[in-house]
Formats: structure tokens, sequence, C-alpha cells
């Protein structure tokens, strides 16, 4: 160690004021699910369980929640179909345009969300209006979907550069069909892959809303809601409730996914190392 | 790919099968088979969209009904351009992102070092997992925890009460500590992949040639983590550029991403303008980022 112990007793203290940073806010919005009163004073005088119950009653959140969760597998299904096959054709082959490929899937998260949105909009509006398709759930799908490939994308292609692809030949060289080589010689490799990018996907597009508000028309997904009941005070406690929810959710999948990916990285090709989140690793 | 000569056996019939002879034979179509359905769908849905969107800067809007006229103007760039509220709301988001990344790099350095430097291997595996959940819990949440944090009767003015202070939560100071909250996980991530790559022996090295702490920091660990400091600084600065939701949860101040929500309702066509400013600073932001190599440290 080349720290002096001074160094590293700062080092120790600057960690836990970060850490503590990042998780307090997330600990304060679930304390405050526990408030019986509406205001939102601090300190919380009287906890109480009963908007627990107010909220799971609440028929327009229950059906936001339907919504949202149709909404994420949908998004889900076509991230791991359209996120699998660029992973497999990046990584397999040599062609012209293929950092393009990598670049591309990427592109939807690090542009401004609002600007996805707001195209996607325009699109629905005037191109997609005209032939009769209108905002609902399948907007919605396809905007999420949009910037859900990348997070399978990513664990797919990761495991497939460790994966050894001799392997592929070796199987048909032993007489499997195209078929049966993915099914029994790449799928059992990738599947936890597909299963860590598929949650993430899934978390991704739960609690998604900057694009939403732009592809979901009148509908509302449990986001929305919730941004939409912001506005209405004496409602606060049971977005609070609905919040710690949301957080539960989309916490839940990304932890499982950490400990699949292996170790601890979530893509990474050399875990633990470089251990950085997927939609960070640029392939 | 080398293609292996196998022809002992006549191969078996059934569609599968020929199918995938012939795949084995054509790895050119085989690629196109693979690559065919998401090349579509990002040419088709996201390319296509963002043309129809800057397309629409071109249109004309009707000053009295607010109907779109598509007719030719670059009257919506004029606009942007002249009017000095666009340039002033402009640079606002601007100097904002600018000092978002920079508080972001002032905290996750620490927790970075500590991760890649001092702690076990187990506790490092426990903060990289402890970093990540905050990155990926609910947005939306995370703005209304601090909504509730930063209102008058919250934590913050609870806590600077005994000493007869109050803070205005709901202003551009703490829109700018909610900004520096929500992006600071991926701060952290890349400093920390960055930091982990310097060899210990260079610090060694610096140490034995005479190198206080403060030079090796200075003079060897800054430099060599830069990069990833600029690679991180792509996701404070723009992720900060863009949000439209958490300047409008927690201030009436207006931001690049506020204006371009509020005005499109009415002005589409100016929206659409004001938008390319985002995508244009964004771009300029990457080149350079490129410039200093922190894409291979993304």
């Amino acid at each position: 160690m080349v720290e002096s112990t001074l160094t590293r007793v700062l080092l120790r203290v600057g960690a836990g004021l970060t850490l503590a940073f990042m998780y307090v806010p997330l600990l304060v919005i679930g304390l405050y699910a526990f408030n019986q009163n509406v205001t939102q004073a601090w300190p919380i005088e009287n906890y109480s369980t009963k908007w627990f119950s107010i909220a799971f009653e609440n028929e327009r959140a229950r059906d936001a929640l339907v919504l949202s969760v149709l909404a994420a597998l949908g998004a889900t299904a076509v991230a791991l179909v359209l996120g699998t096959l660029a992973a497999m054709a990046v990584s397999r082959y040599r062609f012209f345009g293929r950092e393009v490929i990598s670049f591309a899937v990427i592109l939807p998260i690090a542009l401004p969300g609002i600007i996805t949105g707001l195209a996607l909009q325009a699109t629905i509006l005037d191109v997609l209006g005209p032939i009769g398709v209108s905002f609902g759930l399948s907007t919605i799908i396809v905007g999420h979907a949009t910037f859900c490939v990348v997070v399978v994308y990513n664990n797919v292609i990761a495991r497939m550069r460790r994966a050894v692809g001799s392997i592929d030949e070796a199987s048909a060289d032993l007489g499997a069909d195209s078929w049966q080589t993915f099914r029994y010689v790449m799928l059992p490799q990738m599947r936890t892959a597909l299963l860590a990018g598929g949650l993430l996907a899934f978390a991704l597009s739960f609690d998604e809303v900057v694009v939403t508000i732009f592809t979901a028309g009148a509908q509302q997904t449990l986001p929305i809601w919730i941004f939409a009941t912001l506005a209405r005070p004496a409602q606060l406690p049971i977005v609070n409730v609905v919040a710690l929810f949301v957080i539960l959710v989309s916490i839940v999948p990304v932890y499982i996914a950490s400990r699949l990916a292996g170790g601890a990285g979530l893509t990474s090709d050399r875990p633990p190392r470089g251990a950085v989140a997927s939609e960070l690793q640029a392939p | 790919m080398t293609t292996v000569p196998v022809a002992e056996t006549p191969p078996q019939e059934g569609l599968g099968r020929r199918l995938s002879t012939f795949f084995f034979r054509h790895p050119r179509t085989r690629l196109a088979a693979l690559l065919a359905l998401p090349v579509a769908w990002m040419v088709v849905v996201y390319f296509g969209s963002l043309v129809v969107l800057l397309l629409s800067a071109f249109w004309d809007t009707d000053p009295f009904t607010a109907e779109i006229v598509r007719e030719f103007t670059l009257e919506n760039f004029q606009t942007i351009i002249e009017r000095p509220v666009y340039r002033d709301v402009a640079w606002r988001t601007i100097q904002m992102a600018l000092l978002v990344t920079l508080a972001d790099v002032v905290l996750a350095f620490p927790i970075a070092y500590y991760m890649a430097r001092v702690a076990s291997t187990r506790t490092r595996n426990l903060l990289v997992v402890a970093i990540l959940v905050p990155l990926w819990a609910s947005y939306l949440v995370k703005v209304i925890a601090w909504r509730t944090i930063l209102s008058d009767g919250g934590i913050v003015n609870w806590a600077l009460e005994p000493f007869g202070l109050s803070f205005d939560g709901y202003s551009t100071v703490g829109l700018w500590l909610v900004f520096t909250y929500l992006w600071l996980p991926f701060m952290v991530l890349p400093i920390y992949a960055g930091l982990e790559r310097i060899p210990t022996s260079l610090l060694e090295a610096s140490a034995d040639l005479g190198g206080r702490s403060l030079t090796t920091f200075v003079r060897v660990i800054l430099p060599l983590a830069f990069p990833a400091i600029v690679a991180g600084s792509i996701f404070t600065f723009s992720l900060t550029l863009g949000d439209y939701i958490a300047p409008g949860l927690i201030t009436s101040e207006q931001f690049i991403g506020t204006v371009i929500y509020n005005i499109r309702g009415q002005a589409l066509p100016t929206a659409a303008a004001f938008s390319i400013v985002p995508i244009v600073v964004i771009v300029l932001y990457l080149l350079v980022a490129r410039k200093l190599r922190a894409f291979e440290s993304l």
C-alpha cells in the first residue's frame, strides 16, 4: 500500500459520506411511506401503514401498475430479441459498419430523453396517425424497447466475447443444424447474460418516465401516474407508498442481475475489474 | 472464419438442415439475417423519428391557430438565435451541467479511489452493487424524495433551523443538488474503473523517486485518471443538459429541457429547432471527450 494511514482514513470518511448522500434520500422516501399525516413535514410525527391499503385500493394506480408491467414485459421481449441478434452479429463477424452498430444502440440513452420522446411523438402523430396507429400500449413498448436494446446487447456481447467461437463450429461439425447449435450450445452459455439483460431492461422500462410521457398518449403507466398525482397534495401519502414500491421493483432486478452477471460486474467481460453499469460500457 | 470442407456424408433432407447448410455456405447471408431486425428497428423507429423531428424544425407555424404549416422556413432557427431568452436558457443549462459535473467529480473521487485501491475485494464488490442500486432506482422517485427533503418543512430546513438558517430548496441551487445526486453513480463507476487500471508499481516508483503523496496524486494519479473522469462527465453533462422533469419539479427557473417541453404544444417547430441545441452541444462534448481519450475508459 502506497497510501498513508491518514490518507486511508480520509478516503474512508469521504467514501462513507458519498455513500450516505446516495442512500439517505432513498431511506427518506421509504420512511415517508409510513407517515400517518398528509403533510410532508420533517420529523415524521406518527407512523402508520394505513396508506398502503389505501394505495392498494386506488384503482387508477392499479391500472397504471398493470400497464407498466405489460409495457415492461413487451419492451423486454423486443429488446431481448433485437439485442441478442445484434450482439451475435457484432461478436461473431467482422463487417463494414460494425462500430456503427455499437454506437447506434447506445445513442437512444445517450441523447436526452426529451429528444427521443419528442421525435417519437412527432412520428406517431404525423406519420403513423394517418395510417391508423394511435397512442397506447404498443407505442409505449416501441419507445421503451428502443432504449432497452442496449442493456441486453451489452450483457450478451460481453458474454460472447468470453465464449469461444470454435464451439459453434464444433457443434456444426458434429452434425447440429443452426437451430440446434443455438439451442444446445449458444443458449446455455448466454442464459445468465440474457436473464441479467432482461432484468435490467425490465427495470429500465418499468420506471421510465421521460420518454413515456410522449409516447403514452392518455394512458398512464405507474411513473406517469406518480407524475400526474404530484400536483394533488392530498394524494401525496399514496404517492409515497407507490414510490417505495417502484423503488423496490426496480432495485430487486438490478440486485439479482448484478449477482448473475458474474462477480460484481453487470456487463464486464473481465469481472470484477471495470465493473461498470451496462449502459456505461461502450463495447 | 475458415471454411472446412466436409462433404463425405450427403446432407440429410429437412428444411432446418437445408437452411443450416445454406447459412453455413453463405456467411454473409447469415450475417444479414442476424442484422436485419435490429438494424431495421434502429433505422426505422429511432433514426426515422429523429429525422421527422429535425424536419419539423423547418416547418412554419400559423401565428393565429398554432397549426403547423408544412412550408419550408428558417424562421424557427432565427427565433432561437435572435431572442435572448433562448440564449440565456441555453447558457444557464450549460453552466448547470458544468457545475453538476464538477460537484460529481469531487464527490465521486474519494469513494472511487477507496474502492479501487484501499477496500478489500469483498468490500469492493459490495460497494459496486451499492453504487449500481441507486443508479437504477427509479429516477422519478429520487426527484420526489428530494422535493420532500428540500421543502420548507423538510429535512434540510429542519437541520438548519437550530442555527437560525433557512434554505430555499426550490431554487437553482436546490436543483444543482438534485442533479448532482441523480448522476453521481454515473461518475463513480468510470472513475473507479480508471483508477483500478493504474498499476501500483507506478505509485511506488513515484514514492521511490521522492514524490510525496500530494505530488504523486497530482502528477501521477490525476493525469492517469483524467480520461476516466471525462468519461464520467459525458453522462453527468449530457443527462443534465436535456432533463426537464427535475427542473420542472424543483424550480420555476427555465432550462433547455423545460423550454422544449413547455413550448412543444403551441410551437412544435420551434421546440424541434431548440432541441438541436443540446444535440450539437453533446456532439461537440463527445468529440472533445474522444480527443481526451475518454472513450477508452467507458
